[in-house]
């Protein structure tokens, strides 16, 4: 679990946020809401996930919600992994 | 009873004039929006009513009164003055949805100077393309996302001022300068601009087919249709909030998110904070909103989500609500009266039209899907596709027209007289653009086509060129595929759009691969997040898919319209000039 979760923030960190952005992002940082990550880049994310992680998210599931945190998104894969 | 009271009794005798009565105008005052929006508010006696509740990420909020929109619009006109910056001169707002970004527009107006907002989600490359041909001057932007100015500057020789307005003043990089309107002492007096009707005032900039984005030239007289139409469509009165979700990099976001409401004196709400369906209805909820402008997409992610939230928050104090930028489907209607007690009335227009032109008005029974009827005052069609001659006959589809010379329309494309030119169905060869736009006897072409019903409604049908509408912002595929070009693995490609449940449209990119590249789920990953920072993450293609070799016509040019023809399940045409192959 907590190693999905540092696979995760990583892609997150390297992808959504520049070297000099003046933000902390850990497994609660909010992504969504907090504009970090928009709801169009969300597919990339998912994509991310499904490519890493060998499963689908149907769109239903893939909710700014869902995909607010790092924990959040991590609880979503796991589901999916059983 | 309605602002518009009865639709058919306005349409008889309109005329424009009448939203100087809608404004109290008087003979001889101050043509400027800065100053309608801010000054003459306050002169009216109400410099203590909100202007503006405020709400970021994090529970931060802030309220500010039309006298706080005043003083603040005033610190950033002496800046920019003090600066050097001239009227005429393009000063681009590129920032989130800050206090500062409605200070500054409001601000660059007063001082004479033409506010040229850009959506933040901006990559360098986009950003470039648009201060590159309106030759921008300052550009007033907050330190998250002055890097991508950073990155571009040396290619822009024009550009001599940026102005950073928020953020950490000691990182500052170069000759970047920091202004804090809040912490900066308040000017209380700036004489504003003295503009005429066809003064320049924002210039925002849009997608086309081909070519890079345009930039769309509007004056200081679009007030007159926003105001009016803000009155009698958004139905806006003096003890209304209202709330416009729209960002104002584009054109909903400063002709009804600033202009149309402030020059009213209404108070709105502004959220800048990441969508999520609990925290739009949270927001209506505290702030207890009553008119609500938003967008099909948006309503469409809250439809997905259901009854339940809808529940959980008191929304009752909702009056009106209204959408615009891509069509609202029927759905989507009758969904928001079962649920809100209301149904969302779809507004249609453009970037070039600077205002409402086709619309469902309070109390003209709606058809769920229909984009409604012309405002009074705009003479509207639907063309033949090929005689441009108006359609008598009803659901016959056509090109959705209108003639020339309403206020809010747009005057030019910056420095492209010929594509101006082009979108006038009968434009006589080597006409100027004043001439165009007061040349009734003509027809401004928009690019949609639609029908109308024997009811006189207009019914949206689609685009009539390659442009992709995703989530109600227009995309262009050329600027798409030239960036997909430069990703060190992509040989050739192309974009079109394809449908979407919840965005209408999404990018989708067809790509051929250079030697010693293989598809795989990682390139397709390094595509997308190479567009989604170059350009923006609403040009990212949300699907990529590997061609040997993209299908081109003899002469070698790239065959969107067939993909989109395959992606859409329609008719691939004609295809004769398809390269054998």
């Amino acid at each position: 679990m907590d190693e999905m979760k540092g696979v995760v923030l990583e892609y997150i960190v390297d992808e959504y946020v520049d070297e000099d952005d003046d933000v902390e992002v850990d497994f609660d940082t909010a992504l969504i809401s907090s504009g970090i990550v928009d709801s169009f880049s969300m597919v990339s994310l998912k994509i991310f996930l499904e490519k890493k992680y060998d499963i689908t998210l149907a769109d239903s599931e893939a909710t700014p919600e869902a995909f607010d945190t790092v924990t959040s998104i991590v609880e979503l894969v796991n589901k999916h992994l059983g | 009873m309605s602002n518009i009271g009865s639709y058919e009794e306005r349409l008889k005798d309109f005329d424009w004039g009448i939203a100087k009565e809608v404004l109290g105008w008087e003979d001889g005052e101050l043509l400027n929006i800065g100053h309608i929006c801010t000054d003459r508010v306050c002169a009216r006696g109400q410099a203590d009513k909100i202007a503006l509740i405020w709400e970021g990420f994090g529970d931060k909020k802030h309220t500010y009164t039309f006298d706080d929109l005043r003083i603040y619009s005033n610190g950033f006109a002496k800046f920019l003055c003090d600066r050097g910056l001239k009227p005429g001169d393009r000063i681009c707002i590129f920032m989130d949805k800050i206090p500062s970004l409605y200070f500054s527009f409001l601000g660059v107006l007063k001082m004479g100077g033409v506010a040229q907002p850009l959506f933040s989600a901006f990559g360098d490359e986009s950003l470039e393309v648009r201060l590159e041909s309106a030759g921008t001057a300052a550009i007033l932007t907050t330190r998250k996302h002055v890097k991508k100015i950073r990155k571009i500057l040396d290619k822009l020789p024009e550009l001599k001022h940026v102005i950073v307005v928020e953020g950490d003043e000691s990182k500052l990089k170069g000759e970047e300068v920091f202004f804090d309107v809040e912490a900066a002492p308040r000017v209380e007096e700036f004489d504003a601009y003295e503009a005429t009707p066809e003064t320049p005032s924002v210039l925002h900039y849009t997608s086309g087919t081909t070519g890079q984005p345009k930039g769309a030239q509007h004056v200081h007289s679009s007030i007159w249709g926003q105001a009016l139409t803000a009155s009698w469509v958004l139905d806006l009165r003096d003890d209304d909030i209202y709330w416009c979700t729209a960002d104002p990099g584009w054109v909903t976001g400063t002709s009804y998110g600033i202009i149309g409401p402030w020059s009213l004196g209404v108070t709105q709400c502004v959220l800048d904070s990441g969508f999520t369906c609990a925290r739009w209805y949270q927001f209506i909820q505290d702030n207890r909103i009553t008119v609500w402008y938003s967008a099909p997409t948006a309503i469409r992610s809250l439809m997905r989500d259901g009854v339940e939230p809808v529940n959980a928050h008191d929304l009752s104090s909702l009056r009106h609500l209204a959408s615009v930028g891509e069509p609202l489907n029927a759905e989507a209607v009758i969904w928001s009266e079962e649920v809100f007690g209301l149904p969302f009335l779809d507004t249609f227009w453009q970037t070039e039209t600077g205002a409402m032109m086709i619309s469902n008005y309070p109390g003209m029974p709606i058809k769920p899907g229909s984009m409604g009827k012309p405002f009074p005052g705009i003479e509207a069609a639907v063309l033949d596709l090929k005689t441009h001659d108006p359609i008598e006959e009803p659901g016959r589809v056509g090109l959705i027209a209108f003639r020339p010379g309403w206020p809010a329309m747009f005057r030019a494309y910056r420095n492209k007289p010929d594509i101006y030119r082009s979108k006038f169905a009968g434009a006589p060869e080597g006409a100027k653009p004043d001439e165009l736009r007061t040349n009734t006897d003509l027809w401004y072409v928009s690019g949609d086509r639609a029908s109308i019903d024997t009811d006189g409604y207009y019914w949206f049908v689609g685009r009539d060129d390659d442009v992709i509408n995703t989530g109600g912002h227009l995309v262009g595929p050329f600027e798409i595929e030239s960036a997909l070009v430069e990703h060190e693995a992509i040989a050739e490609a192309a974009a079109i759009g394809k449908p979407d449940k919840v965005n209408m449209e999404v990018v989708k990119a067809f790509v051929s691969l250079k030697p010693g590249f293989e598809p795989s789920g990682d390139l397709e990953l390094s595509i997308m997040n190479f567009i989604r920072k170059k350009l923006s993450p609403l040009a990212m293609p949300q699907e990529i898919e590997y061609m040997e070799k993209l299908p081109k016509t003899r002469s070698g040019k790239i065959l969107r319209r067939y993909l989109r023809a395959l992606e859409w399940g329609e008719d691939v045409g004609d295809l004769s000039t398809l390269e054998d192959d």
